[in-house]
């Protein structure tokens, strides 16, 4: 199923970049990483298809690009569809002798707002179809593109300008979507969690993601210093904390078999490692209402709803 | 180049465009049904089960990724087709902008419906009429035949190099989707070598490089940036110039096709119908023109100097040839199957009355708009349009500029 491709922190640093600097991500962008880090685990030729969004907006402000490969953004809530015409057209090309026979990857990027709301017809839709591409969720927990607004993916209790934390209400009441668990559901053949932090296990991934036949789904945690109000020299901090708090745990399931991975495994298996949610939550100025003592209660909600989580999850690993 | 023989088949309008698609070497058909062009997908969904085509058939699940999936198979460098009506069309709304402007010259038939709510499958224009500022190419046909050979002549106008426009071709729901009519058809090698494989303009890259325009691992480039005030107007102004080619494009392609067909519809752009010597005049579009044709030719044989102008291409608006074609005609009345709310008229009148401003004769130019949500044309309301031509001649006055016609008041 998949390649023995192996490589040391020296391949990837020598490997040429296909995302260029010269964008203009904003200081401490996790998604940027994000996107640089990926970009090192193509196979071969790859063309990129992207939703509107921050990255996208960000890397290719006519008449400059950041893209050394082929790259389309269409529209917001089409991504995946987008993904469908490139793969289809590159079949049929193929079959028809107008392009050279040779493996052409797809990649399609979006944002939370991009997959989680407006987005998640047309990915269920490429999902079901069974085209062959790698479709990269890059979360940074709302709409930060148009000013930090709230989405599915936007986590309980945090602040945006649309679900803001006022006398009344402590930010956002409803809970993230389980999106990858979603796609896992349309038995899709491969679905992953990965974190900027732990880059190996990330390139790993997306590398997993194009090598397989048939859709494949990589959910990536972005930390956003604009929206999430922190520090811009954290953003990788607040990654690494996120995964040791188990607010977004690790993991990938081939063909629907769910399998922590190596951070996230140790937790599992020492549960003592595993740090309380407010170690994470109090490095974000969204989540600032909530170390007062009107709303000091969400931050129990929180811990709750993550280790229920990670309960869950841990079950369908076969742990616990 | 001579006429090549030809197989006259039973059709109708949907599956007229479905056999035009067929053998048109169309390399993806992304589709979803909705009804009265269900057939045309399931027509063409039969092809591939069946393996009459080599088209990758992407049965979606929406308008909206229909159009997507066409407008990025076609940047692939993929012929691409498409077919919706009404509700479909006016969800495919924000990327049949996007499809236009990243220059995809996707073909696409609209089975012409109304618009909700309430709800109705049958026949008008609003589904296209509102989408007439979107950068496509407009043709409407009157008939299935004409349908059939408009579909093959739009893959040939869209990817004209210099022009990169997508085209959709519009055909009356129901009278024409759903009638079986005589469809006389070319043989799949006189169509295939028609339309033959799509040619890429070369473009300057960012990097300076010389490519031809699609994503191409060898030739990489940036397609559908982020693109403000300091460019944006001058990217809108080439779309509004490839417009500007469009019918010079639009007759050659008639042309050309007329060689081998035999068949033709005026110059393709516009096609007068007894208007050298007409006093008063219909300009319509789509099927209705049949009824009116035969209408013309009832008067005519009273001795009464009528005629009709209709419109095959609405976009881009052959202005000079509806300027000549009606500025020796004295009463000119618009028909308009789709309602501009609150906008004084229908589309097609706005359009006929701003070009005839410009003429020395001035002639009358009154609306009616008719025939919404299926509602039938019978020939009465043809004669009566005459009938009320003859007089604003008459009494020189206009008593309503516009109105409504065939329904209850």
């Amino acid at each position: 199923m998949f390649s023995e491709w192996k490589f040391t922190a020296k391949d990837i640093a020598e490997k040429p970049d296909l995302f260029m600097s010269g964008h203009r991500a904003c200081a401490g962008c996790a998604p940027a990483t994000v996107l640089r880090l990926i970009m090192k685990a193509l196979r071969g030729p790859t063309i990129v298809t992207f939703a509107t969004g921050c990255m996208e907006v960000a890397s290719t402000i006519y008449p400059y690009t950041s893209w050394k490969i082929p790259f389309i953004h269409t529209a917001f809530e089409n991504a995946a569809a987008n993904a469908s015409g490139i793969e289809t057209a590159l079949k049929v090309l193929k079959k028809k002798g107008r392009i050279p026979q040779e493996q052409v990857d797809v990649i399609a990027f979006a944002g939370d707002g991009g997959t989680y709301d407006i987005g998640i017809q047309a990915l269920s839709g490429a999902v079901e179809r069974g085209h062959d591409f790698l479709y990269v969720l890059y979360d940074n927990e709302a709409y930060m593109n148009t000013g930090i607004q709230r989405s599915g993916g936007t986590p309980h209790g945090a602040s945006t300008t649309t679900s803001p934390a006022g006398t009344v209400i402590p930010g956002k009441l409803e809970y993230k979507k389980p999106i990858a668990d979603i796609m896992v559901a349309h038995d899709i053949p491969y679905a992953a969690t990965a974190a900027p932090h732990y880059w190996r296990d990330l390139i790993t991934k997306a590398r997993k993601g194009i090598e397989v036949n048939g859709p494949a789904f990589l959910h990536v945690f972005a930390p956003c210093p604009r929206g999430w109000r922190s520090d811009i020299s954290r953003s990788i901090e607040i990654s690494r904390l996120a995964v040791e708090t188990c607010i977004f745990p690790l993991w990938e399931a081939i063909n629907g078999e769910y399998q922590l991975s190596a951070s996230s495994k140790a937790i599992a298996l020492k549960p003592e490692r595993k740090k309380p949610v407010r170690e994470y939550l109090q490095l974000q100025g969204r989540f600032r209402h909530l170390f007062t003592p009107k709303f000091e209660k969400i931050i129990d909600e929180i811990q709750h709803i993550t280790d229920e989580r990670w309960q869950r999850l841990l079950k369908k690993c076969g742990i616990a | 180049m001579a006429i090549v023989k030809q197989k006259m088949l039973a059709l109708n309008g949907d599956e007229a465009v479905a056999y035009a698609a067929k053998q048109s070497d169309v390399d993806v058909v992304a589709a979803y049904p909705i009804t009265p062009q269900t057939i045309i997908v399931e027509r063409f969904s039969e092809y591939v089960a069946n393996g009459e085509v080599d088209t990758e058939f992407v049965c979606v699940e929406s308008e909206h990724s229909a159009l997507t999936a066409c407008l990025t198979a076609a940047t692939t460098g993929a012929r691409a087709f498409t077919a919706t009506a009404s509700a479909g069309l006016a969800l495919m709304h924000e990327i049949l902008y996007v499809t236009s402007g990243c220059r995809a010259p996707v073909v696409m038939a609209v089975v012409n419906r109304a618009l909700s709510a309430p709800i109705n499958i049958h026949c008008d224009h609003s589904d296209t009429m509102v989408e007439r500022d979107c950068g496509w190419i407009q043709i409407y046909a009157e008939n299935s035949q004409e349908t059939y050979d408009s579909i093959i002549q739009a893959f040939k106008i869209g990817e004209n190099p210099e022009l990169l426009l997508p085209v959709m071709v519009g055909l009356d729901g129901f009278t024409l989707s759903h009638t079986l009519e005589n469809v006389q058809t070319l043989p799949d090698d006189a169509v295939k070598k028609f339309v033959g494989t799509r040619q890429f303009p070369l473009v300057t890259t960012h990097e300076g490089k010389t490519v031809p325009f699609k994503l191409d691992p060898k030739t990489p480039s940036t397609i559908g940036p982020l693109d403000l005030y300091d460019y944006y107007f001058e990217h809108k102004r080439q779309q509004e110039e490839a417009m500007g080619i469009a019918p010079k494009v639009i007759r050659q392609v008639h042309e050309k096709y007329a060689k081998i067909s035999g068949r033709s519809y005026g110059d393709g752009l516009i096609e007068p119908y007894y208007l050298e010597d007409a006093e008063t005049a219909i300009v319509c579009l789509g099927s209705t023109s049949g009824t009116v044709k035969t209408i013309v030719n009832e008067l005519r044989s009273k001795g009464m100097k009528v005629g009709l102008l209709r419109l095959r291409t609405f976009r881009p608006l052959p202005v000079k040839e509806i300027t000549k074609a009606l500025e020796n005609v004295k009463a000119v009345a618009v028909m308009d199957r789709s309602l501009s709310f609150g906008g004084h008229g229908g589309a097609v009148f706005h359009e006929i009355r701003h070009i005839l401003y410009d003429t020395s004769t001035h002639p009358y130019v009154v609306n009616y708009i008719y025939g919404l949500g299926g509602r039938d044309t019978h020939p009465n309301l043809i004669h009566k349009i005459y009938g009320d031509l003859q007089r604003i001649l008459e009494t020189q006055r206009i008593k309503e500029k516009v109105q409504f016609i065939g329904l209850r008041e």
